[in-house]
């Protein structure tokens, strides 16, 4: 018998912090398909490329290694569901596995608290392990018999820079202009993914922009947010945290932004691709975490995701 | 326009140019000006952020890009490197510049906050207010994520690490007992301290 497939969860910072039902969505899903996940008790941010890369590149690799060595003593690949920790975590496990240098460097601090970084694990995003080793062949069989009406949701898929660029340092192998992999992913949730202009724009999201630069980081936002309203997008599908941050909350900083002199009101739902396949293979709007608690003030999601409920044809309580 | 040598034109040689090629970032040279990258940069579309124009004052050692805001405006799409013709890795060169710009002190305050959240819980979004807690247990997650931040040998790890590579002095963290000492000079800690309460400020809303 073909041994379990197995991974430590690597979560880093906006899921569990901000938007943790893109966590219970995975967990259930990959529970669906059949895959463990093992806990990374330890880990810390990843740390994000955007804005410590920018700092420091050593420190930068020192966290992102000790990161690493979690994954190693639990013995298993790690699967992560954030391009910035993605970006972070997949290269310096490159950059260790193949200069010495710097693997030496990076050693002697961690040798400081007991730890070395041995080069024995993958980095996998959840999209790279749903589309290479699962295979949409597979999910499409499993989405077939999951929901018994099929989504049939036109949404504006939206890969999020890291996932697939620099493209000398991802697995993919594709033309990086037209990725394909990811709206195959979406399509076998029985989903028709939008064309639309300039699809693979950033969401303004990165580099520190956000943070430093918050006008600047929605008004590429706000782009995007044009052209997928002008392809008709019900939902926007992410594979990111911090893409899906900017989108939802994004979207009502720009709606109340004093800037917002046409009184623009975007409305589109953002769905996290964990969220869709769930949903695709039978678990309920609840199980993937779309319902928003009526309690909570100022928690996702930002932008109500009641219409896809009612559309897929689930009673919204209360 | 004294610092355009004919020599630095010619042969790259200034010591901006030279600390490139020390991290890694020769490919710089082959630059020839097209401009795919800024013709492709959704950042420089509505800033003043110029890439090809960073890449010619690193040939040409012009410092004064360090203090230049505009390469805090690149979102790291990476879209420069992807259709650059020289495959000049322009990105990294710009994460570079960053670097260097902080060793200057060159820092926005959002950034300093984000790093020292890094150096104080392990995270650079961590969990600050209870509704998070609340918001994880709705979903049917522990209240506490199994990371760092419930972690507090994590966070002391972490914080050896980033000593031991002088983040901390970089990112201006101060000590308890250094800090002591720090507000012998009242007016120094004065000026400190209201620099944060902007910094925390802008953060406040979301991160």
């Amino acid at each position: 018998m073909k041994e379990k497939q197995k991974y430590s969860l690597f979560l880093g910072c906006i899921i569990p912090n901000r938007y943790p039902f893109i966590e219970k969505a995975t967990r259930k899903v990959f529970d669906k398909l059949g895959i463990d996940l093992m806990e990374m008790d330890d880990a810390s941010c990843c740390p994000a490329p955007g804005v410590f890369k920018g700092f420091d590149i050593e420190s930068w690799l020192l966290i992102g290694a000790r990161n690493l060595t979690i994954a190693e003593k639990n013995g298993t690949d790690i699967a992560l569901m954030c391009n910035g920790c993605y970006g972070s975590l997949y290269e310096i496990n490159h950059i260790l596995k193949t200069d010495p240098e710097k693997r030496a460097i990076v050693n002697s601090h961690l040798a400081k608290i007991g730890r070395e970084f041995k080069g024995t694990i993958e980095v996998r995003h959840i999209i790279d392990i749903l589309y290479n080793d699962i295979g949409v062949e597979k999910i499409k069989q499993r989405t077939k018999y999951g929901r018994k009406e099929k989504l049939n949701l036109n949404v504006a898929v939206h890969y999020g820079c890291h996932l697939t660029k620099p493209t000398q340092n991802r697995p993919w192998n594709c033309n990086v202009e037209e990725p394909r992999f990811f709206d195959e992913l979406v399509e076998a949730t029985f989903s028709n993914s939008l064309d639309y202009r300039d699809k693979n724009m950033c969401c303004g999201a990165g580099g520190g922009v956000r943070s430093a630069f918050k006008d600047v980081s929605l008004d590429m936002t706000k782009e995007k947010l044009n052209n997928m309203t002008a392809a008709g997008a019900e939902a926007i599908i992410t594979a990111c945290p911090f893409c899906h941050l900017q989108f939802d909350l994004g979207q009502l900083e720009i709606n109340n932004s004093s800037k917002n002199i046409n009184n623009t009101k975007y409305n589109i739902p953002v769905i996290y691709y964990t969220q869709l396949l769930g949903l695709a293979l039978g678990l309920t709007a609840e199980e993937v975490g779309l319902i928003k608690s009526k309690n909570l003030v100022g928690v996702p999601p930002f932008i109500s995701t009641e219409p896809i409920i009612e559309k897929i044809g689930e009673v919204i309580e209360g | 326009m004294s610092d355009l040598r004919y020599d630095k034109i010619t042969n790259f040689s200034g010591s901006l140019a030279e600390e490139m090629k020390k991290a890694g970032l020769k490919e710089i040279n082959a630059c020839i000006q097209c401009g795919n990258c800024s013709g492709s940069c959704p950042s420089g579309r509505r800033t003043a952020l110029s890439t090809r124009a960073i890449i010619r004052k690193i040939q040409l050692g012009l410092d004064e890009v360090l203090y230049d805001k505009d390469i805090w405006y690149c979102s790291t799409c990476y879209t420069c490197l992807e259709r650059c013709p020289r495959k000049v890795p322009v990105t990294d060169a710009i994460i570079q510049l960053r670097n260097l710009a902080v060793q200057k002190g060159n820092m926005h305050p959002t950034h300093v906050s984000l790093s020292h959240a890094l150096y104080n819980t392990g995270h650079g979004v961590p969990i600050d207010n209870e509704k998070w807690e609340k918001l994880r247990e709705f979903h049917e997650l522990p209240a506490k994520p199994p990371t760092a931040q419930s972690n507090p040998n994590a966070v002391d790890d972490i914080q050896i690490l980033l000593k031991s590579s002088q983040f901390d002095e970089l990112v201006g963290i101060i000590e308890e007992d250094e800090q002591a000492i720090e507000y012998e000079n009242e007016l120094d800690y004065l000026a400190k301290n209201v620099i944060n309460i902007q910094a925390i400020v802008e953060v406040l809303p979301f991160l």
